[in-house]
């Protein structure tokens, strides 16, 4: 006998237990939270123990690893900085990356107050709190961030594809060509591959 | 036979055989016997290897080149990294699994199939978990196509920098999915409790350490994705997601989460890692487009390319390369010798081609040695014409990271040689 009135009676219903052990995502406002908080300076001692090795002592970042504080009004920019301060649209995103996929190699190690601490610490380290700040469950969803507005939904529909639907040119299509950058003066392919090539 | 330009044209070919025959390998000079052909050689003589050899074969020594590649300064370590498919000793349009390119956040996980869980939850009438046999017990389609990384190319917003096609358009494979249509799954899970499906999302994750957690709209989810448990015949390899991987037709490679874990139904989006900091495309304002799910037109000709030289002199050549769009069909793919002043259009490979999926291309031509631009053109069934980069860059900048799409030019010498290059 199937064990629903539709479908194909597969799979068995999941427990609230494993709902609860794997269901850890948190939406923008903080939705999903537990129950928790955790100061500043608590944060700065976690994030010296466990973060600090590859993203610095002040979130600043170490060789190639992500900078996670500055960068403010970079974005147009050249070379633009995007950091948890200067780019990231929500508090939430922090929280649960941390949360589910930080430190990297030893993910999911952290408990509640510790991730609340160390989102604490990133924010004071991006100059977006004083010292004494406490972030808990409940001033979660107070908390604005820099760049909060600075997204827009794709509108290639609009910018791109009502130009480029279009039968292309197929002759005489410009008057002249000529090289304007060249790969190998850049140099940066790997060595090996040339040296099979030779 | 009588045209003069024939009779010159193969003289000319004579005379550039002549001029290739310095090499070991040359298939026949005049008046001179091949003794490959005129001694036994070891292989038509001797025994090869017997059937018991090789239970899970790899490719012949010979074709060593065939490999993945990495660009260490890509990424800060080899974990939460990228790798490129040998696109350019490729053919046809299937990816082979064993050299189809990875991308990892936190690594290649080893998943039992018997420590696998699939678990659907949120707004559904049944929170349910699945087990991987019981996902093979669901009614299975099969479907071919592209999985591209949202930053292929990426590397080349600035400017010609990587040379070789592996490297410039790599992050793509093809492949044939077997698996069960999301669709079927929530189906199973009961979605009344979710009501109005129009504004619902599912947000999928992984098993491994970073999650890679997306979201998803409910009408793509309910539409042509997949959860794949087959590729190109066999189960999905360990870095390809072993034993289940979502299959997100058209869409950007970062949604086609590997090791699938979990499928949320909600009524908005997580705004996940990665779909905030990263895969969204910054603006020359300093503002960023979220959600590009889509990957247009793309298309790239893999040979002759940097690492596919012309070797073989003048005379008859293959241009050949891939193109590929997240709209649906390639009809129609465009190759220009002069950088775009002049356009002929190409071959398809197949009679009908797969909907976002690979397509392979031909332009059987002739070289006799002049400098050409290369470049290919492609068009969806949409009427989208793939653009160039300066037209791209007009519109996003240099800083988008992602959804390069532009044209290619590859500069051909008279040495046969090939070059990434940009042009006016």
């Amino acid at each position: 006998t199937p064990v629903f009135a539709e479908g194909y009676g597969l799979g068995r219903e999941a427990l609230p237990e494993e709902i609860q052990a794997w269901d850890v995502d948190i939406r923008p406002g903080g939705a999903g939270l537990p129950e928790g908080s955790g100061d500043v300076w608590t944060g700065e001692e976690v994030f010296a123990d466990y973060c600090a090795v590859c993203h610095g002592d002040f979130a600043e970042g170490v060789d190639n690893w992500p900078v996670l504080a500055g960068g403010f009004d970079t974005l147009a920019d050249k070379d633009p900085v995007k950091t948890v301060g200067s780019y990231w649209p929500h508090l939430s995103t922090v929280w649960d990356y941390v949360n589910r996929s930080m430190p990297f190699g030893g993910a999911q190690t952290l408990e509640p107050d510790e991730v609340y601490a160390i989102v604490a610490y990133i924010l004071y380290s991006n100059d977006m709190v004083d010292d004494d700040f406490v972030l808990s469950d409940e001033n979660f969803a107070e908390f604005e961030m820099y760049n909060e507005g600075g997204f827009i939904v794709d509108d290639r529909a609009e910018t791109e594809y009502t130009i480029w639907r279009k039968e292309p040119c197929m002759e005489n299509c410009k008057d002249s060509v000529e090289i304007t950058m060249r790969a190998s003066v850049v140099d940066v392919t790997p060595e090996e591959t040339a040296e099979e090539e030779a | 036979m009588s045209d003069p330009t024939q009779t010159s044209r193969r003289a000319f070919l004579r005379g550039s055989a002549a001029a290739l025959a310095g090499g070991a390998a040359t298939a026949a000079s005049a008046g001179t016997p091949d003794p490959l052909i005129t001694e036994v050689q070891s292989w038509a003589s001797g025994l090869g290897e017997g059937v018991d050899e090789t239970p899970y074969g790899l490719p012949i020594e010979f074709e060593s080149d065939v490999v993945r590649r990495n660009v260490p300064w890509l990424t800060a370590d080899p974990i939460s990294s990228i790798n490129f498919t040998p696109i350019h000793a490729l053919d046809g349009t299937i990816t082979p699994q064993g050299c189809a390119f990875e991308r990892h956040h936190s690594g290649a996980i080893e998943l039992r199939k018997e420590d696998y869980r699939l678990m659907i939850n949120g707004l559904v009438d049944t929170p349910l978990v699945f087990t991987y046999a019981d996902l093979e017990r669901f009614p299975r389609e099969n479907h071919v196509y592209f999985c591209e990384c949202a930053a292929n190319t990426g590397m080349e917003w600035a400017g010609a920098q990587l040379n070789g096609v592996q490297f410039t358009h790599g992050m793509i494979h093809n492949m044939e999915y077997s698996g069960v249509s999301l669709r079927t799954l929530l189906e199973e899970a009961g979605l009344d409790a979710a009501g109005d499906l129009a504004d619902k999302w599912v947000y999928v994750e992984g098993a491994d350490a970073s999650s890679n957690g997306r979201s998803i709209p409910m009408e793509k989810a309910l539409d042509d994705v997949l959860v794949a448990f087959k590729a190109n015949g066999e189960a999905l390899r360990k870095e390809h997601g072993y034993p289940v991987r979502l299959v997100v037709p058209g869409w950007e490679g970062n949604m086609w989460v590997k090791w699938l874990r979990r499928i949320e139904v909600m009524d908005g989006p997580v705004e996940s890692r990665e779909e905030t900091s990263k895969y969204t495309d910054v603006l020359a304002d300093g503002t960023a487009r979220k959600w590009t799910w889509v990957m247009d037109a793309k298309s790239v000709i893999t040979s002759p390319s940097p690492q596919a030289p012309i070797t073989h002199g003048a005379g008859p050549l293959v241009i050949t390369g891939l193109a590929w769009s997240g709209h649906g069909k390639i009809t129609r793919v465009d190759v220009s010798k002069d950088g775009g002043i002049t356009w002929e259009t190409a071959r398809l490979g197949k009679a009908e081609e797969d909907s976002k999926a690979l397509t392979r291309f031909y332009l059987d031509t002739e070289w006799n040695g002049e400098d050409w631009l290369l470049q290919a053109r492609a068009m969806d069934e949409t009427g989208y014409i793939q653009p160039t980069k300066d037209q791209l860059r007009e519109v996003r900048g240099e800083n988008s990271i992602y959804h390069n799409n532009c044209i290619q030019t590859w500069h051909i010498t008279p040495d046969g040689e090939a070059e990434n290059v940009e042009v006016s």
